[in-house]
């Protein structure tokens, strides 16, 4: 069976995200070890909180850098909240850098809507996300769980899996090669959350 | 779209649901864990879990509850009662709950919600607001689980508890709570509008239409309810179906 790490650094529930993934089949392990995250699988990383907490916490033992280096080596790669905004250049949470995967920023809704974005929203799926493994038997109308203050603005809208309306529009999920990253929470989403995990514990043991 | 959220609640005393609950095939009516599996699969939106147990010792119990629930429920999960402190807080969301919802402690040190938003992030705390009319559009808040009034507008204090980080308002109308007579529209009204954090209605649930009238007519962003659900009067879906029929945003 592969090895899934959960990168744990600090930053909110992880163990709901454990769960879901032991809940499915996964061996799923919580770690902040380098070297039990290069020997993993595929790594998964979660988060709650605020932006620059996050991104100090992952360079306090250097975990940026190992997580940068397993994306690079194609390996599966799953961001959850937090975990989806740091792959972009900066936030307007805060004035920390963020890892710059992705170019794009983060921003604080603007829109009449209340804050936080909070319950339950739905995708629509584009032609990225009809493509992408993970949303396997997902279609656009389904309801995932999100809570949050800010959103993700991507610099190439082409890597957007879905799209979600909350007072306009915001990218709530990309997929780009072995990258997947979504601000709603699959672990807190039931069955339809569930689904998404199986499909990307599918693609690990593939 | 965003849905409107549908909430059951459950009273929780050293680790026991009071006024036991009656599903069909429930094997302990009185075990938290398997009737927050059963609201899960009837797709709840959320679980709120009061823990009315007296005694500080005996409070550890629900942390044991909320580990259980979390291994088997994968939705959001609010746990209030007794949390007075932040480690409270820190071993309430590390076993699994997702919020907490505080109320005395919030009104006796307001800087304990800054505190705990500061750390945990605004997400996860939830401020209980007990609400009393005193005259025709004025609401007076109320602590220690209803016995205690205090000396402070409820409008006020909800617009208050939002500027200190809250993330978001329980609140609990007392006139009509026990009632199921509807909720307080009114009340739920003044505080949705006053402001922008979501505000979750509770209290005087009887049936859909009051369901239906808490987000058409009070805009809340969800709605609290205990025994209707509870005593099967209506199921989660049933309300769904209704507020779905009549152009509510749910999700199915």
């Amino acid at each position: 069976m592969k090895k899934i790490a959960i990168l744990d650094y600090g930053m909110g529930n992880l163990r709901s995200v454990q769960k879901a993934f032991e809940h499915m089949g996964a061996y799923a392990l919580l770690s902040s070890d380098k070297i039990e995250i290069e020997s993993s699988d595929a790594l998964v990383v979660p988060g709650v909180g605020s932006f620059d907490d996050c991104v100090i916490n992952l360079k306090k033992d250097g975990l940026d850098k190992s997580l940068v280096e397993f994306i690079i080596s194609g390996r599966p790669f799953f961001g959850i909240c937090l975990g989806y905004q740091v792959l972009f250049e900066e936030s307007e949470e805060g004035t920390q850098k963020g890892l710059g995967i992705f170019k794009g920023k983060v921003a604080r809704f603007k829109n009449q809507e209340k804050i936080p974005h909070m319950g339950w929203n739905t995708l629509s799926l584009t032609d990225n996300g009809m493509k992408c493994p993970v949303f396997k038997g997902i279609k656009s109308g389904d309801f995932f769980y999100f809570v949050h203050s800010y959103y993700v603005v991507p610099g190439d809208a082409e890597s957007a899996a879905s799209w979600t309306e909350y007072g306009g529009c915001f990218a709530s999920s990309v997929s780009v090669n072995n990258i997947f990253a979504c601000q709603f929470h699959p672990e807190k989403s039931q069955a339809k959350g569930l689904s998404i995990i199986k499909n990307f514990i599918d693609m690990v043991e593939r | 779209m965003l849905a409107k959220r549908i909430i059951p609640c459950l009273d929780v005393k050293e680790g026991r649901v009071v006024k036991g609950v009656n599903f069909v095939g429930l094997k302990d009516a009185g075990d938290p864990v398997e009737i927050a599996e059963i609201y899960d699969k009837m797709k709840a939106d959320e679980l709120v879990f009061l823990d009315i147990t007296a005694s500080h010792e005996k409070r550890k119990i629900m942390i044991e509850v909320v580990r259980k629930t979390a291994e088997k429920c994968f939705m959001p999960l609010t746990v209030g009662g007794g949390i007075s402190t932040i480690e409270d807080i820190r071993i309430l969301l590390n076993s699994g709950a997702d919020k907490v919802s505080i109320n005395t402690p919030a009104v006796k040190d307001p800087g304990f919600i800054k505190k705990a938003a500061s750390i945990f992030g605004s997400q996860c705390i939830v401020v209980a607001i007990d609400a009393k009319m005193r005259s025709a559009g004025l609401w007076n808040i109320f602590i220690d689980g209803g016995r205690t009034p205090v000396d402070k507008n409820a409008v006020l204090w909800a617009k208050e508890v939002e500027s200190l980080g809250a993330g978001e308002i329980l609140l609990t109308s007392m006139d009509a709570d026990g009632t199921t007579d509807g909720y307080d529209i009114a009340l739920t009204k003044a505080v949705s509008t006053a402001v922008r954090i979501p505000v979750i209605a509770s209290g005087g649930a009887g049936n859909s239409e009051d369901i239906y009238r808490v987000f058409s007519e009070g805009l809340a962003d969800a709605a609290l309810a205990a025994s209707i659900f509870h005593y099967r009067k209506l199921s989660v879906c049933e309300v769904k179906e209704y507020l779905r029929k009549k152009g509510v945003p749910v999700r199915m």
